[in-house]
């Protein structure tokens, strides 16, 4: 095996890999302070189509990140208020947001879809996934904000006894991972494809709520758990390319496959599932009780 | 003046409330999608003619309008049976293809066949396929404790994935001009339209017939009963010795069939053969067809009507406005929003002093 070879693959396992990384730690964030929130899907693709259509109309990538961040913030505060102050089922908010999203990236994108640009280096974001990685790891547990958040997707009842704000903690917890979910939208239609295509994210969204669980809420296993997921889905082309003989759709639905055997391994151990999961995950919190 | 709102929690359930909220639901979505409308430029007036009115006024769109409302309805009664029990099976979509594979499968198998049997066996197979299909989900729930919402969902990537490689693979029609589908089912493999010259079938009458069944077992079995206990509180059903995971593996199997049987009228019915496309979404929009209804079975049959005019609708927009029919799915999305903030009226008191 030569060494080229190895770096190629190396290569194409960070550039695919990144958006599951930023979608991934900004839900992790969510679910930390007791939110499910299961629209990533859905936010990635209005990330990834508002990124693309302010780059084609300005040319100006500043302008084209900046308004992909506004329509995360925009969308994640809809949820946020929803589930929030009007204390609405997680489960069907979130699916309400992907259906949503998926529309509405369809219906803004449909001009725009075969338009050509020019990309953006992708290795910013590789670096800025890691430092994200970092930062939020620092946050939730060595500062003290961050130990808000986790006190309030513990248990929020105590917190708020104990004079935090559940609420207003959540709408910054919420917002932060729809800003990210957004950035991954953006990274994968400027950076990665670069293009416009309907459903482009290809199930990315859902992926990366599975490494949330597969990284039991930990910052870094989502990080490792990432690159390993990077890592097999990117074999199926290697494995195309040595030649082993398969269908080409059995080496597509092989990153699926992966992500149902991960969730059965990491959840057949229900104590220590329950043990790292944020005892408050998807309950709402009724402050008039 | 300062004005306080004040929200109560509501001692006193309403009915009332609770059936009129998606009613609420839809006047807002029409009142929010009148912005769209005139952000796009066009008129809302002219633009909700063209989106609710004009698909429907004629038997032609009334025969469509029932096309499409049945396989929502019947995987959303099927649906309604997890969500009761408070299980997120979100992978109809997978179940309606390998509904469709498996019963589609049969017809093409015997595609020489004049035997009016053929027809039935492809509907039990198609059943066969779906609640197949959602087994896994319920098996890993069951057996690994494994989040349904996720593999339900990988599943479906999955069955699209195998529907792809029969159409282009094993089972392309060899005269389809390389084209990535199948032969057309023989005429005993086709599902009996209702009216000549229309393409409404005779699954509208399974829709019926499941929708009475669901009425009765909800309010007249005992497992009907498990079911909503359940779904007010696992805990609950387990004090009270029901067995919660069979309760688990049966509404999945039940969901599971009913989107196969959905995938399967779809291929014998309007479609006739297999290809990459059999369906637009339908899993997934049952999912807001049968919170819209309430998981109320004739709820979900009101609700599937609505929501497949809002498919009609976007065609008829793509068609004749020129805006891309996916504004369907941002109706069917912003009624959803609208339904659960509703519900809020629904759970809480509000009053302003």
């Amino acid at each position: 095996m030569n060494i080229d070879l190895v770096i190629g693959i190396l290569n194409i396992v960070l550039i695919s890999t990144t958006p599951l990384v930023l979608a991934g730690i900004g839900e992790l964030v969510t679910e930390k302070s007791g939110v499910l929130n299961l629209g990533l899907e859905g936010l990635m693709l209005v990330g990834a189509v508002t990124g693309f259509i302010t780059l084609v109309l300005t040319g100006n990538y500043f302008y084209s990140l900046f308004f992909s961040i506004i329509s995360g913030v925009i969308l994640s505060g809809i949820f946020a208020f929803l589930v929030l102050n009007l204390m609405t089922n997680q489960i069907a908010t979130g699916l309400a947001l992907t259906i949503f999203g998926i529309g509405l990236s369809a219906m803004l994108g449909k001009k725009f879809s075969g338009t050509p640009i020019e990309g953006l280096n992708p290795y910013y974001f590789i670096v800025i996934s890691f430092l994200l990685v970092l930062m939020v790891s620092y946050f939730l547990s060595k500062t003290k904000s961050g130990l808000i958040v986790r006190a309030v997707g513990e248990n929020h009842n105590s917190a708020y006894a104990l004079g935090y704000n559940v609420i207003k903690t959540r709408y910054m917890t919420i917002i932060f991972g729809g800003v990210m979910s957004s950035l991954a939208g953006f990274y994968i239609s400027i950076c990665y494809a670069p293009m416009w295509q309907e459903g482009m994210t290809a199930g990315r969204g859902w992926i990366a709520l599975a490494l949330v669980v597969f990284a039991t809420w930990k910052p870094w296993r989502l990080l490792v758990g990432a690159y390993i997921f990077g890592g097999v889905a990117i074999m199926q082309m290697n494995l195309q390319a040595i030649g082993v003989k398969l269908p080409g759709q059995f080496f597509n639905m092989m990153p699926y496959l992966a992500t149902i055997l991960v969730l059965v391994f990491i959840s057949s151990n229900k104590l220590r599932l329950k043990l790292s999961a944020p005892a408050s995950l998807n309950i709402p919190f009724e402050k008039n009780q | 003046m300062v004005y306080l709102i004040n929200i109560k929690l509501r001692e006193d359930y309403s009915n009332l409330i609770f059936y009129l909220s998606p009613l609420v639901a839809v006047f807002l979505t029409l009142f929010f999608g009148s912005f769209i409308f005139l952000l796009l430029d066009l008129s809302p007036i002219e633009s909700f003619k063209i989106f609710f009115i004009s698909p429907i006024s004629n038997s032609y769109g009334i025969s469509e309008l029932f096309v499409k409302a049945t396989p929502l309805a019947i995987i959303a009664l099927g649906l309604s049976y997890c969500f009761k029990n408070n299980i997120y099976n979100i992978g109809a979509e997978g179940q309606l293809t390998m509904g469709a594979i498996f019963g589609g499968g049969i017809g093409l198998l015997f595609n020489d066949s004049t035997s009016i049997f053929l027809l039935p066996l492809m509907i039990l197979f198609g059943a066969i396929g779906g609640a197949f299909w959602a087994t896994i989900p319920a098996l890993l729930k069951t057996k690994f404790n494994t989040n349904e919402i996720l593999t339900s969902l990988m599943l479906t990537y999955v069955a699209l994935f195998i529907l792809d490689y029969f159409v282009v693979g094993p089972w392309k029609d060899p005269a389809g001009y390389g084209l990535p589908k199948s032969m057309p089912f023989p005429d005993a493999g086709r599902l009996p339209v209702l009216f000549d010259g229309l393409r409404i079938h005779i699954g509208v009458y399974f829709a019926i017939i499941i929708c009475f069944i669901s009425y009765i077992v909800y309010n007249k079995t005992l497992f009907g009963f498990k079911l909503r206990v359940s779904g007010f509180s696992s805990k609950a059903s387990q004090y009270a010795g029901f067995k919660y995971k069979n309760l688990i593996f049966y509404t999945f199997l039940i969901s599971g069939a009913c989107a196969g049987l959905a995938g399967l009228f779809e291929v014998s019915g309007p479609i006739g053969l297999l290809y990459r496309d059999i369906s637009p979404n339908y899993g997934f929009t049952a999912i807001i067809v049968a919170f819209l209804g309430r998981l109320n079975p004739l709820g979900i049959i009101l609700s599937s009507l609505l929501i497949a005019l809002t498919y009609l609708g976007a065609e008829d927009a793509q068609l004749f406005l020129k805006i891309p029919s996916a504004v369907g799915f941002v109706f069917q999305g912003l009624v959803l929003f609208f339904l659960l903030g509703t519900d809020f009226l629904n759970k809480y008191k509000v009053s302003i002093s």
